[in-house]
């Protein structure tokens, strides 16, 4: 075909292609753009002209193994419901526009992590582009009839005019708007469309070379299986093989998340969630399309052109060589657009990652700071577009100077190695809080480095010196050092042990590091809240780890230059209505920071974002254990709140009991009055009767009946006698209450004691004629103050006496044993205790309200110091219920005291 | 005619020495133990004045003179309280009672005759 008639087509696709795109930005609510089809077509940028021409390659060579590279996406489709939703709330969350905005603010908006991993993604991405190149040029050449006119000069290259053509279209769409999170729907339809068009083509191809150019599948497969590695091309080669399988699809199983074209349409294009859902079965039907036809095309061209040595170009080559231009034009449209959309794509990811993590936070902050917010918008989205440029023009001399020996399939192969380097602070780090930053350093400093001395750098010197020396010899002669056989390990393919090793050191570094070293209260947070991606907003939001001051003006000057005034003062207004803060608020608080920061990623990176807000805000450093505390309380709120609840219920009980203790204080200060009342009052009593007495027999005038003088007299010694038991009787209580009455307690005779006590008594009960009779015959030993107990026995013996009708009385003293204790009562048969009065006759001065209108010459007391005495001793004393005919008073002394 | 006289105790030595000092001075006089004998002896009886006790068991010397005081046949009865609580609160609270006289214990004899001759003349 005409090169210019080729080059004329290529212009029109571009220009349908541009129209789709301009279509899709202007219809962006379009069902036709927002639909899982579209969402799961973007994703099928996976198949680059590497799939679409490399798989072949493979298959011709070494048989079915271009199969890992799709084992793994497959396998990890599944996944995508848990670990890619997961990824894309977060990332709609925070605003981030790339994979190294969503490494660095993992670990804590590290702004070098972020430079790191954009570092990477370039190393990964540059040659993967200049691959696409490579196959454009390739395929240009071989559908172009000037075959002989092969040019070296630049300015002559068709392939540097697509390659300006793609930067154009990328640097157009891709650039639209500063926030570099927004949607780009121009894009992804195109992408989806072209996602169409090269499996649509594909398949006709595959179709047109297996049914028409061959009778059909069995029929390539019988001609093949007379070639002598038949065996060797459809069957694994044992375990080795098995491991390069395994490790093959490991590597693709990580690339299918972390290609940073990968990362741009499933999570960072996604507008759904539930795209997810039809995703996870639609994609992998798709590369399953897609490989349907690989082999067979392979063997075909194997059975047409017998070597092998462009069997990438089957596709193309074989409706060429039966004349057929058009379906050859159709293949290179296919493979064109596969081209396009990866080269697209991974320029509009990695520009943002470049402009965003690595030229605006290392070089261009400042000047934003001052600048106008026009100016800076203008001025992102030029380093943005200059970006663009750079990596596709920089992907072209890449290809120019150094891939144009190099294999498809193996370009690919170390771009997926050399990504896979995120692969643990990225994986690890979404589902484990203890990652940090240090450690995801490390880890993809270490790994890269063996990449580059395992895979890249054998690679380039074989390619440029044209010698293995190196591979055969290994570092210095150091045969365990030899580049594809590290340590011995000389079964694995170069890739699979390139990407053996740097993960292992990798994986090591990052485990070994996280687990020594702790990141700051920063990174803290963010770790959990990536961990815990379901609370992240609250975290977030209440954005626990923050103590500083800033001032709501300067946020907002910050605010203003880059999202201008307008929309400024609009998202701060919502961000005040939101928390229910007043509009005139003038210190910043966490949130706002957070929400600052937030704003700002999209355009300048999660990284530039911090380090802006932090320009204008005076952050203090909190130490670990303040922060961990903090998170810690976060986390055990609700235990918190329940121990509070305990707490404060604790706490009512302790303050009802103190207001128990003051009233009972209170109540015992006025008992102290009223006792001191009482004794007042009962010491008075025989002091006015002895006064008037005297009084009366003082007086000369009055010559007074001599019985009557003795009358008064005999008063007057009674009153005496009242006032002295009284005096002894409060003196004892006093000794009693206050506990400063020692007992004497000796080995005493029980039998003995109530005999003495009947006998102190006799005189008043014989007067009564009052009978008191002590059954008792045996002795009894046991411990106790005698006096005391005499006192206990005398008083009742004397209560009995009193409250006894003369002559008919009788008073009953019994003891028995039993329970450890010795069980004392005194029965009489007066008229009894009313049963209301139970409970308080041993209270001092208590009269009972049904006593006998004849005051009884008591202290009021002789049962208070009773039962004192019995308490001293350990025992009880009661007055029993239930008695009728009189009273019975009891008491008890434990035989604790028995000496033995 | 003889003044009639009241004494409500319930300490017999001190109504002993009251009842010998108020007959010397020519008082009829009716003795009482408590608040509610005191009640049943005035159904009967109008002295000229009743010397009263607090603090004695079942109808109290306060009870008693509200009794008092509630009864028309009474209300030229002079009420004396003669006891042993000496409390200004006591004090004040027998004479807002209506107490004519708040005397305490222990007393003179000399001056408690005095100061009922003072009252009823």
């Amino acid at each position: 075909m005409n090169n210019y008639a080729l080059i004329v087509i290529i212009i029109i696709y571009l220009a349908v292609l541009f129209y789709i795109a301009f279509l899709a930005e202007r219809k962006k609510q379009s069902k036709w753009v927002n639909n899982p089809y579209v969402y799961t077509l973007s994703l099928a940028v996976f198949c680059s002209a590497w799939t679409y021409y490399g798989s072949i390659g493979i298959a011709a060579n070494t048989g079915i193994n271009f199969l890992p590279i799709y084992l793994g996406p497959v396998i990890a489709a599944p996944l995508w419901i848990i670990v890619l939703r997961k990824i894309i709330r977060i990332s709609k969350q925070h605003k981030i526009s790339s994979i190294a905005d969503f490494i660095s603010l993992r670990y804590g908006n590290n702004r070098f992590l972020g430079a790191l991993v954009t570092i990477i993604c370039l190393f990964g991405t540059l040659p993967y582009i200049s691959l696409q190149l490579k196959a454009v040029s390739e395929t240009f050449e071989i559908m172009s009839d000037d075959t002989s006119y092969i040019s070296t000069a630049v300015i002559d290259d068709s392939t540097f005019y697509v390659a300006l053509l793609l930067a154009i279209f990328a640097a157009f769409f891709g650039t639209q708007k500063t926030d570099a999170s927004e949607k780009h729907k121009g894009i992804i339809a195109s992408v989806a469309f072209e996602s169409v068009l090269k499996l649509v083509f594909f398949l006709i191809i595959g179709v047109y070379i297996t049914f028409y150019l061959f009778d059909g599948t069995s029929d390539i497969y019988n001609k093949m299986s007379d070639a002598e590695n038949f065996k060797q091309l459809t069957t694994l080669g044992g375990v080795e093989e098995g491991f390069n399988w395994f490790f093959m699809i490991a590597l693709s199983f990580m690339a299918i998340f972390l290609l940073p074209r990968q990362f741009q349409v499933s999570v960072l294009e996604n507008n759904r969630e539930k795209h997810l859902k039809k995703a996870i079965w639609l994609f992998p039907l798709y590369l399953l399309l897609f490989n349907v036809f690989v082999i067979f095309i392979a063997w075909a061209g194997k059975l047409t052109f017998g070597s092998t040595q462009n069997a990438e170009y089957y596709t193309l080559l074989l409706p060429l060589n039966n004349g057929n231009s058009f379906l050859a034009t159709l293949v290179f449209l296919g493979g064109f657009s596969a081209v396009i959309s990866m080269v697209i794509v991974s320029t509009l990811a990695l520009s943002t990652m470049v402009s965003n993590n690595l030229i605006i936070p290392y070089g261009f902050l400042d000047k934003f700071i001052k600048n106008q917010p026009e100016r800076n918008s203008k001025y992102i989205k030029n380093i943005r577009r200059i970006s663009i440029f750079t990596i596709i023009i920089v992907a072209y001399f890449f290809y120019v100077s150094f891939s144009r020996e190099l294999s498809l399939y193996a370009i690919g192969l170390i771009s997926f190695v050399i990504i896979a380097q995120l692969a643990p602070a990225f994986f690890i780090g979404l589902f484990w809080n203890r990652g940090s930053s240090k450690a995801a350093i490390t880890g993809m400093i270490v790994g890269f480095c063996i990449v580059f001395y395992t895979l890249v750098l054998p690679f380039t010197l074989q390619a440029y010196t044209g010698t293995d020396d190196f591979t055969q010899n290994g570092l210095l002669g150091i045969s365990i050092l030899k580049p594809y056989a590290l340590f011995g390990i000389d079964f694995l393919s170069p890739p699979a042990h390139a990407f053996f090793w740097s993960m292992t050191f990798n994986l090591l570094c990052y485990l070994t590091f996280s687990l020594t070293s702790k990141g700051n209260y920063r990174e803290r947070n963010y770790a959990e809240m990536f961990v815990d991606s379901r609370n992240f907003s609250t975290l977030q939001d209440s954005a626990l780890v923050w103590k500083g001051e800033a001032y709501v003006a300067d946020i907002k000057n910050v605010l203003v230059r880059f999202l201008g005034e307008k929309r400024a003062t609009r998202a701060l207004n919502i961000f005040f209505t939101k928390y229910k803060l007043p509009q005139d608020t003038q210190l910043a608080d966490a949130r706002l920071i957070n929400f600052s920061e937030k704003l700002l990623t999209g355009s300048i990176g999660s990284a530039s974002a911090k380090i802006l807000i932090a320009s204008v805000v005076k952050e203090e450093q909190i130490s670990l254990v303040e922060v961990l505390k903090i998170l810690e309380e976060s986390k055990e709120n609700i235990v918190s709140n329940k121990v509070l609840l305990e707490k404060s219920n604790e706490l009512t009980q302790l303050s009802s009991k103190l207001k128990d203790v003051n009233q009972e204080l209170i109540s015992k200060d006025k008992q102290k009055d009223e006792f001191l009342d009482t004794v007042a009052h009962e010491l008075k009593t025989p002091i006015t009767g002895i006064r008037a007495a005297t009084e009366l027999l003082m007086d000369e005038e009055d010559d007074m009946p001599k019985e009557m003088k003795a009358q008064f007299l005999k008063n007057i010694l009674q009153d005496s006698d009242r006032l002295g038991r009284l005096i002894n009787n409060i003196l004892d209580f006093e000794k009693l209450e206050t506990g400063r009455l020692n007992l004497d307690f000796g080995y005493n005779d029980i039998q003995k004691t109530i005999t003495k006590a009947i006998s102190s008594i006799s005189q008043i009960a014989v007067k009564k004629e009052v009978k008191v009779i002590n059954n008792n015959v045996h002795t009894f030993k046991t411990n106790y103050d005698e006096d005391r107990i005499l006192q206990v026995l005398t008083n009742l013996l004397s209560n009995a006496i009193k409250f006894c009708t003369p002559k008919t009385g009788k008073i009953t003293v019994d003891y028995k044993l039993g329970n450890e204790r010795i069980e004392i009562s005194v029965t009489d048969n007066g008229k009894g205790i009313p049963e209301e009065d139970h409970d308080y006759i041993f209270d001092k001065f208590y009269q009972s309200k049904h006593q006998n209108t004849i005051k009884p010459q008591g202290s009021g007391l002789g049962l208070a110091i009773t039962k004192q005495i019995i308490e001293k001793h350990n025992g009880e004393i009661w007055a029993k219920k239930g008695v009728k005919n009189g009273a019975t008073l009891v008491f008890t002394i434990p035989f604790k005291y028995i000496v033995t | 005619m003889k003044k009639k006289i009241l004494i409500v105790d319930d300490e017999p030595n001190i109504v002993m020495s009251l009842e010998y000092t108020f007959k010397k001075q020519d008082f009829e006089v009716f003795i009482a133990r408590d608040g509610s004998e005191a009640l049943e002896i005035l159904k009967h009886h109008i002295p000229n004045v009743v010397l009263l006790d607090i603090m004695m068991p079942n109808v109290d010397g306060y009870q008693t003179l509200k009794q008092i005081k509630n009864t028309d046949s009474l209300k030229d009865t002079k009420v004396v309280f003669l006891t042993a609580k000496n409390k200004a609160s006591d004090i004040e609270k027998g004479l807002k009672l209506g107490a004519d006289k708040y005397l305490t214990k222990p007393f003179s004899v000399k001056k408690l005759v005095s100061e009922i001759m003072e009252l009823l003349a």
